[in-house]
């Protein structure tokens, strides 16, 4: 089956184009229906008491006075939900060595992160439970809490769970050519040390679950807002003593989830047990305070990096040695190695080069446990390299952009290996690099940098190359015997009137996926996009699959909706060829109507068609197959992850009194294949950037030495605003896939992997004349100010 | 979280709600704008108040000028003192400050009265009236009282407003022909809380700063005043950063917030003399 996407005059030529989101009108006009605006008979609220103490003994619950406040129907401890609800342990077989204790729905005996769930009270409304909770009397015995990442292994530190013998969580070591001789032998060797910050995704709709439990069916119901909700439907049968079947997840609208949806959390897991205890339905919705110490946090890494090279840059050697500190647990079930294990894979990326060793070290902590957010590892990761190679192109005296022109994967380098062993089928990064040069008017810009620093304004230029990870196949987790599909299935069928209706494994966070497939399967039929409807978010109603994370929606959910879509149309054209007397082959149908392949003349339409097989079926030859309901599954087998690629550019302006960073402009070439919705993909980057400028600039949760959080809210924890956000220029290089028809890579970790970086580079490019340098993120205006030397304490 | 709230009742006149405050036995709390009250009301960081709505109460509303003063009312909103051509002519200090107090729809609701009887050290309002050597107007069961800026301002959060007392104007004296008035602060992002702020005030008795988020309370910077009197800007600068004691926290530290200061009023200096800082 070949689809001439290269010409945009083709017949129903929706993919690649612009379509308008199917759900966008309802969703501006205010009448999205997310889990918080459920409302089930008999439903009641649960809020959770939660240790304040980063680790304590459990020693008494004290319920009386909560349980006589009015409203309040139950009030539940870690024993009670234990009764009804296994522990789980976030480990993967394949990231050997990772260890982690068994994790209780509430915390059993002792609390090990300030948020972490202890009690649950249960009420009529939100607020009531609130007043239950605020009454509910617990007796801590406080521990001593682990809260620094660098002496967490340190003998004299206490271990966290005695049982795991140490607070190592895990660690890897990749070693991949000689990098002491490398190092040795070295024209040029540059170290420094990187600090990402630890935040979190800051959700607009925070984490949901609305839980039903019908004893009379055998049927438990959770309406939730998640991202794989295939995945919370076996979960929930594990640890609950449910069958599979017997568990239905259904994921309406969701408001954003940057990979802080598709993990396992203790209060969620908990509302569900609670609905099967009391048998009716139960609603948890975070509020602010509990999404900052409860939703999975990310990017705590602190890294030490070498890079080798020879006197004319060419890169000789990597040598990185990453920590990170991922709280009490390793979340379930997907773990908190994989951040780190990404560093080691990632670091070095765009470039060739023969020498790479990177060790990552995971270590427990009594912090709100880190896990997957949007871009796993990528920023830390690309923060590192591209912050090496900016100071060894700068030692050299080399122009940041050719230096990058000496080393990056030529574009006639594929298929090829990376040191750390990832498989490329086919990147850009010469093409990309050309791109962005041109776009960026790089000369240009270096000759305002220049002019402005002549008026006593300093200005910097920042780039940062850099891989993506996207279309992961089972090597991501099913290797490591997680049951989380790598594989995502779209049932399409044809309705008597002719419309279509395309029901999908993947989901839609608010990002477009449904935009996504409609436009797919309207080409992929025959018709036109308004005649699509989507089904997505129900186990009961969509094929089976993964959902969406790892930018995998529209490159493997989208190639199964095209090989649905397909399938249908060669059905019809079956049963068209019959009705019109003439070879299948002849036919074509365009717009929702049967033509003549050759001419396009007008046949009949699809609602003929549709009429005659629903209402008429004895008009047509008996034996005839007329299944107009298809389905496919699609599942990446020839690389473990399509791999994408695209490099940033950041124009900075450092004032050197107040040390603020003005973002005066930013750019990312990006080549994510086959671009299915053109505005869909440049909103994913831009997106991504902001969530990049966040790290880069604003986002940090802070804790003090016992493990209190200091900034749990939205005044205190920064996010990046529209007002401080600069214009941002995207384009892009195709390089499509040819695992599948569609040759769709994923785009949504693009902008967030590489921005900080390029921010990072244009700051250090801004005050090297000056003297300073940042390596520790957010760049403060306070930070800036200390790296210049201007503040004494 | 849900607010818990103890009751609400909405007063038709100031001695209604002058009323309702003493039934409430210290319970009770004055709803104005309520854009740090509901705020903390949602965060459970306040339970159980009775809560006191104004809104309603007219002789609250409205800006006027007498000619030698300006006074304006307490429910007087941020967003209708940057629109006021009276406010615009004889205290173009609060006009300006409204261009960098949070955002649109927080000076929609927020009043003038809310915000200086709220004393939040980060809050622009209570500096600038200080900076403006005003007068807060109180009303009590016992009558009115005049309370001179200097006066007023205790700690975070805390007055010498009495508990039975309701904040009803505040009045300035109306600038002076050459009297300049400039406010440059230092925020991470637009709309923030100034990590550090001045408030400079330049007539013909002498100059006038008052700092933002540097204090537990908005103070006249005495010492730096007298240096910019003496025409001595540097000084001033140093004076400041010596006088000041500012608190360290996640966003910033103290000696940043010192050092914020000390350019903030180099850039506020150089606003009023019209040369580049």
């Amino acid at each position: 089956m070949t689809l001439d996407f290269g010409n945009p005059d083709r017949p129903n030529s929706y993919i690649g184009k612009t379509v308008p989101r199917p759900n966008a009108a309802r969703l501006v006009q205010g009448r999205g229906a997310y889990v918080d605006d459920m409302v089930l008979p008999r439903m009641v609220h649960v809020a959770f008491v939660r240790s304040p103490h980063a680790h304590a003994a459990i020693t008494g619950i004290d319920a009386t006075a909560a349980l006589a406040e009015p409203g309040v129907l139950r009030v539940l401890t870690g024993a009670d939900i234990a009764a009804v609800c296994t522990p789980w342990v976030g480990v993967l077989a394949h990231l050997k060595g990772l260890k982690s204790p068994p994790q209780h729905a509430l915390a059993m005996d002792r609390a090990v992160w300030v948020g972490e769930p202890v009690v649950a009270v249960v009420a009529r409304t939100r607020a009531e439970a609130e007043d239950g909770a605020a009454l509910v009397e617990v007796d801590y015995d406080p521990l001593p809490e682990v809260t620094d990442m660098m002496t967490a292994l340190d003998a004299d530190t206490p271990v966290l769970h005695a049982d795991m013998g140490d607070n190592l969580a895990f660690r890897r070591l990749h070693d991949h050519g000689d990098v002491d001789a490398a190092f040795a032998a070295a024209h040029t060797v540059v170290e420094a040390r990187f600090k990402t910050g630890r935040h979190t995704g800051v959700t607009l709709e925070p984490r949901s679950i609305l839980v039903d439990w019908k004893p009379g069916d055998g049927l438990m119901t959770a309406w939730h807002a998640t991202q794989a909700p295939h995945m919370m439907q076996v979960v929930l049968a594990k640890h609950l003593d449910l069958p599979e079947s017997r568990v239905r997840v259904i994921c309406g609208d969701v408001g954003g989830s940057y990979g802080i949806k598709v993990h396992i959390y203790p209060d969620e897991i908990a509302t569900a047990a609670i609905a099967k205890i009391m048998a009716r339905p139960v609603k948890f919705v975070a509020d602010r305070l509990e999404s900052f110490t409860t939703d999975i946090h990310a990017r705590d890494h602190e890294v030490t990096g070498r890079i080798a090279c020879n006197a004319d840059g060419k890169i000789l050697a990597f040598d990185i040695d990453d920590w990170t500190a991922i709280g009490a647990y390793s979340v379930y079930p997907r773990t908190s190695a994989i951040e780190g294990n990404q560093v080691v894979n990632l670091c070095g990326g765009p470039y060739d080069f023969a020498n790479y060793r990177a060790q990552t070290t995971v270590v427990f902590q009594n912090k709100t446990p880190t896990s997957q957010y949007r871009a796993v590892g990528h920023p830390v990761a690309v923060t590192v390299t591209e912050g090496l190679v900016d100071m060894a192109a700068a030692k050299l005296g080399i122009d940041p952009i050719e230096m990058r022109r000496r080393n990056v994967f030529a574009d006639d380098a594929y298929p090829a290996v990376s040191p750390s062993n990832m498989r490329f089928e086919g990147l850009s990064h010469q093409a990309s690099l050309q791109k962005l040069v041109d776009l960026m008017g790089y000369d240009a810009l270096r000759a305002d940098q220049a002019a402005a620093r002549a008026r006593g304004i300093v200005r910097g230029i920042g780039i940062a190359s850099f891989i993506e990870l996207t279309n992961p196949s089972p090597f991501m987790y099913g290797i490591g015997g997680a049951r989380i599909s790598a594989q995502d299935g779209c049932t399409v069928r044809m309705d008597p009137d002719g419309s279509i209706v395309a029901a999908s494994s993947v989901t839609e966070q608010g990002q477009g996926t449904e935009a996504m497939l409609s436009q797919i399967v309207a080409e992929g039929v025959g018709v036109l996009p308004a005649q699509v409807r989507i089904v997505t978010g129900d186990t009961q109603a969509t094929p089976y699959g993964g959902g969406t994370w790892a930018s995998r929606g529209a490159g493997i959910g989208g190639e199964a909706a095209l090989q649905a879509a397909r399938a249908l149309r060669e059905a019809i054209l079956t049963v068209a060829g019959a009705m019109l007397q003439c070879e299948p082959a002849t036919l074509d149908i365009r717009d929702g109507s049967v033509v003549d392949m050759a001419d396009g003349a007008d046949r009949m339409p699809l609602a003929e068609l549709g009429r005659i097989v629903y209402f008429r079926g004895d008009t047509l030859p008996k034996g005839l197959p007329r299944e107009l309901v298809q389905t496919r599954h699609y599942t990446p087998a020839d690389y473990p992850f399509a791999f994408t690629n695209g490099v940033q550019a950041s124009y900075v302006e450092v004032d050197t009194d107040t040390g603020d960073v003005k973002l005066l402009k930013h750019w990312c070439v990006e080549d994510c294949g086959r671009i299915i919705n053109p505005q869909l993909v440049d909103e994913q980057i831009r997106g991504g950037i902001v969530q990049g400028l966040g790290a880069a600039l604003f986002e940090e949760l802070h804790y003090d030495a016992e493990g209190q959080l200091l900034n749990g809210s939205l005044a205190d924890y920064l996010v990046p605003m529209a007002g401080e956000m600069p214009d941002m220029i995207v384009a892009h290089v195709e390089t499509p896939t040819l695992e599948s028809t569609l040759g769709a890579k994923g785009a949504g970790e693009a902008g967030t992997a590489g921005a900080a970086a390029a921010v990072m580079n244009a700051i250090n490019d801004a005050l090297r004349p000056i003297g300073g340098e940042v390596t520790a993120m957010p760049f403060t205006p306070e930070r800036v100010l200390r790296a210049l030397g201007k503040l004494q304490d | 979280m849900k607010a818990s709230v103890g009751g609400y009742a909405r007063a038709t006149d100031l001695r209604h709600a002058l009323d309702l405050l003493a039934a409430g036995d210290g319970s009770a709390r004055i709803l104005a704008g309520g854009q740090s009250l509901i705020a903390a009301l949602n965060m459970r960081l306040s339970t159980g108040d009775l809560l006191i709505d104004i809104n309603r109460i007219d002789a609250l509303k409205g800006i006027t000028c007498d000619g030698s003063r300006l006074r304006i009312g307490a429910l007087t909103r941020h967003a209708e003192i940057a629109v006021d051509p009276l406010v615009a002519r004889h205290a173009p200090l609060l006009r300006k400050a409204t261009d960098v107090i949070a955002h649109a729809a927080i000076r929609n609701r927020g009043t003038i009265g809310g915000a200086v009887a709220h004393a939040d050290p980060a809050a622009e309002f209570p500096a600038c009236v200080l900076a403006l050597d005003g007068i807060i107007h109180v009303e009590g069961p016992d009558g009115a009282r005049d309370i001179p800026a200097a006066d007023f301002f205790v700690d975070v959060f805390e007055t010498t407003i009495a508990p039975d007392e309701i904040l009803t104007a505040i009045s300035l004296p109306v600038a002076e022909p050459d009297e300049r008035q400039v406010i440059h602060e230092f925020g991470r992002r637009s709309g923030d809380y100034a990590l550090a702020g001045v408030c400079l005030v330049r007539r013909a008795a002498g100059h006038r700063i008052v700092c933002i988020s540097v204090a537990t309370r908005p103070e006249l910077a005495t010492a730096a005043m007298a240096r910019l009197d003496a025409g001595d800007p540097d000084g001033a600068v140093a004076a400041l950063e010596e006088a000041l004691d500012p608190p360290s926290d996640t966003q910033a530290t103290a000696a940043y917030r010192r050092h914020l200061a000390g350019v903030m009023l180099r850039r506020a200096v150089a606003d009023i003399t019209g040369e580049t800082a």
